[in-house]
């Protein structure tokens, strides 16, 4: 026994606790949560560095956050609104498509920017002992600052249509937005962490990811709306955690879509099972990935 | 007692080598729903029972104690441990039994300059190199003056470091990790970097470190800096701890253990070639004054290999080569009959040769002899386990004595003089 192995101490100075117990494995349920809120300035530093680093040597800098999403509304309202004439539920299809777009990438970034937290991040991982969930955390957090840009363009656009007169209504849903931001980033980084745990062992999963994210985009009513889809199919349409996300978003924004406070809430528990798994899972993996990277 | 700074407790680190990564997710799954129904965790055992995996105990039920204060050693052969335990201290890894509790703030070193990032500036870096370390924005602010004073590159503080000479990256690398201020701190001795001035630099601060009553585990190669900055050492060997006490203690009795183990052990080496002809041991003789195989630089020794041959063949054309590499792996230099034009003879099937050594041209240290047989251009018989060679400190040349690799492995006998000018004559 382990702890029979210091019988002479005092009782005294017996005491002070160790600050530190290296264990060959954490039981499931233990977390260092409180170790995370020690480590607040590395994560501060880490999306100020992700934003920084990102753009440096660049012409246009952060402007590339605003160019992304508005040359894929376009490409979208031209390719699917236009020429192939897809419903878009009567709304003005720009700011239907580039809602879509901007919330989806929100989403997108955050499952595939956190999917590589354990491959991507060896060298430093290899040497030094912090938190490993900083690094996914992080990486929410500064795509946020995009989303932030971007939704601020959506916005820009959006008082324009409304000024001249288009079919959209904002309404008090708006105030939901917190709550719809929170449910991507919760499903991001559940299926990304997933995802990179998973990664130490199968490295198939790395190429899976971005073209599975794809793919799923084309699953979720991002380029057309939930009402297009025959009933038949609506409910394989709505299992989608993303999809309640994207409609709840649409309607709270442009007044139009399927809004359903059942499947929101449906949404929020897969959220919240999708992330307990993933840090659940993530939590045993880097304990050992070192081995087997 | 209560000044206990790390209690390392029965820990051990078994790895399984060979087939990871290799594994296919229908065999985990396999053995996940094994589990499931009841049977033990298979990856403990695999090593033992040889299963479907070969595994290393890097570290088997190693357990001291570190007092506060203390500034201890850690020495041993590469592949004895040392990397692994730093690795557990540094919780990049985890133990796979047993304990380590910690005490008071932990920092540890296995590399400096984690986590830079090229294009960001020096400044820049500083701070996200002291996040990544453990330390606040406010720590680094505070010690900010220090740490750029300590690298010397106040001028370049705002370029971004890709522009940094690999010189001045490494100083700002080392002078970020030299001020972080833990109580107990974990090195690797290859933090002493950069030129030779600086490396004085990076020990003096450590030496400055252990001194301000500092808890610290120094692992190393060189002898010389573990005799220097610890008074107190521990020897591991092959994952088990071999000895601890005084650090002049434990260096000598490592250097015996190379005179002690002359010879290598040739049954469990893995080897190639025909198998013609087989060495079948390997030693040293009329090394040093012990017997043994720590050599004075300068000084002669024999090397001995017993060799076997089946009765029809021909040995007439027998060429041995023995390789010497120092402990970096780097091949120094090659010793062979071939080179000497030595011919054999006519060779018994089984017998010995002797190559003979009259001057060691090596600075002290660790070095590694390999050998492989041919005859003719059929490589017959070679092994990859070495035979050690220790060379400690003599007097090959007449001036300086205390070499260390700042001025390169090799020593060469040669002789200064002045000479008169050509107008004056």
């Amino acid at each position: 026994m382990t702890s029979a192995k210091m019988p002479d101490t005092p009782a005294a100075p017996d005491r002070e606790p160790w600050s530190l117990v290296i264990r060959p494995r954490r039981g499931w349920f233990e977390f260092n949560l409180d170790e995370l809120w020690r480590y607040r300035d590395l994560i501060v530093l880490f999306v100020w560095r992700d934003f920084v680093a990102q753009y440096k040597q660049t012409i246009l800098g952060p402007l590339w956050y605003i160019i992304q999403p508005l040359l894929m509304s376009l490409t979208f309202t031209v390719v699917f609104g236009r020429l192939a004439g897809m419903s878009t539920d009567g709304v003005n299809d720009f700011l239907f498509y580039m809602a879509g777009t901007v919330v989806w990438s929100y989403f997108a970034a955050c499952l595939t920017k956190t999917a590589n937290t354990f491959t991507g991040n060896v060298a430093i991982f290899g040497k030094v002992y912090f938190p490993r969930l900083i690094v996914p955390v992080s990486v929410l957090i500064s795509n946020l600052i995009a989303f932030a840009l971007q939704l601020a363009l959506f916005f820009a656009f959006l008082i324009y249509f409304v000024a001249s007169g288009a079919e959209v209504r904002p309404n008090a849903w708006l105030l939901s937005l917190p709550l719809l931001v929170l449910l991507m980033a919760a499903l991001g980084l559940g299926i990304g962490i997933i995802v990179s745990s998973l990664t130490t062992r199968y490295r198939d999963l790395q190429f899976l990811v971005t073209f599975g994210t794809q793919l799923l985009m084309f699953a979720t009513p991002v380029i057309y709306p939930l009402s297009s889809v025959p009933d038949k199919y609506r409910w394989l349409a709505v299992a989608n955690p993303m999809t309640p996300v994207i409609e709840t978003f649409r309607y709270a924004f442009l007044g139009n879509g399927t809004f359903d406070l059942t499947h929101l809430a449906y949404s929020g528990g897969a959220a919240a099972f999708v992330l307990l798994v993933g840090i659940l899972i993530f939590n045993r993996v880097e304990q050992t990935f070192m081995d087997t990277v | 007692m209560s000044d206990i700074a790390i209690s390392i407790e029965r820990l051990s680190k078994f790895y399984q080598l060979g087939t990871i990564g290799n594994r296919t997710l229908y065999q985990d799954l396999n053995r996940a729903w094994a589990r499931l129904r009841g049977r033990p965790d298979p990856i403990l055992k695999i090593g033992e029972r040889g299963g479907d995996g070969e595994g290393l105990w890097a570290l088997r039920d190693v357990d001291f104690k570190i007092k506060q204060g203390e500034v201890l050693g850690i020495i041993g052969r590469n592949g004895a441990g040392k990397s692994t335990l730093l690795k557990i201290l540094s919780r990049v890894t985890g133990p796979t039994s047993g304990a380590v509790k910690v005490r008071g703030r932990l920092a540890s070193l296995l590399e400096v300059g984690t986590g830079f990032h090229p294009d960001l500036t020096g400044r820049e870096n500083i701070y996200l190199n002291g996040a990544i370390l453990g330390m606040t924005r406010g720590e680094v602010r505070r010690k900010f003056d220090a740490i750029v004073a300590f690298a010397d590159v106040e001028k370049f503080i705002d370029t971004p470091v890709k522009r940094y000479s690999s010189g001045m990256y490494v100083r700002l690398a080392f002078a970020v990790a030299a001020h972080l201020d833990p109580e107990i701190l974990v090195i690797d001795e290859v933090l002493a970097v950069g030129d030779q001035a600086f490396q004085e630099k990076c020990l003096g601060k450590m030496g400055e470190i252990s001194r301000e009553g500092r808890t610290v585990l120094f692992v190393s190669h060189n002898l010389q800096s573990v005799w220097s900055l610890c008074p107190n050492s521990i020897w591991l060997d092959r994952g088990t701890l071999r000895a601890a006490g005084s650090s002049s203690e434990i260096i000598d009795q490592y250097r015996a253990s190379f005179s002690a183990q002359a010879g290598v052990a040739l049954d469990q080496v893995s080897r190639s070639g025909s198998g013609r002809v087989r060495i079948t041991g390997m030693r040293f003789e009329n090394a040093g004054e012990d017997g043994g195989t720590s050599v004075p630089c300068g000084k002669g020794f024999d090397v001995v290999l017993d060799y076997a041959a089946g009765a029809d063949v021909d040995l007439s054309q027998l060429e041995a080569y023995l390789h010497v590499s120092n402990d970096r792996q780097v091949r120094l230099f090659t010793l062979s009959n071939v080179f000497t034009r030595d011919r054999f003879g006519a060779l018994a099937p089984s017998g010995s040769l002797r190559c003979r050594v009259d001057e060691l041209p090596l600075i002290p240290g660790e070095y590694d002899i390999t050998v492989s047989v041919r005859l003719g251009i059929e490589p017959v018989d070679k092994f990859n386990s070495p035979l050690r060679l220790m060379v400690v400190e003599g007097k090959y040349l007449e001036g300086h004595q205390a070499f260390d690799r700042t001025w390169g492995t090799l020593l060469v006998k040669h002789k200064w003089a002045a000479e008169v000018p050509s107008a004056a004559r």
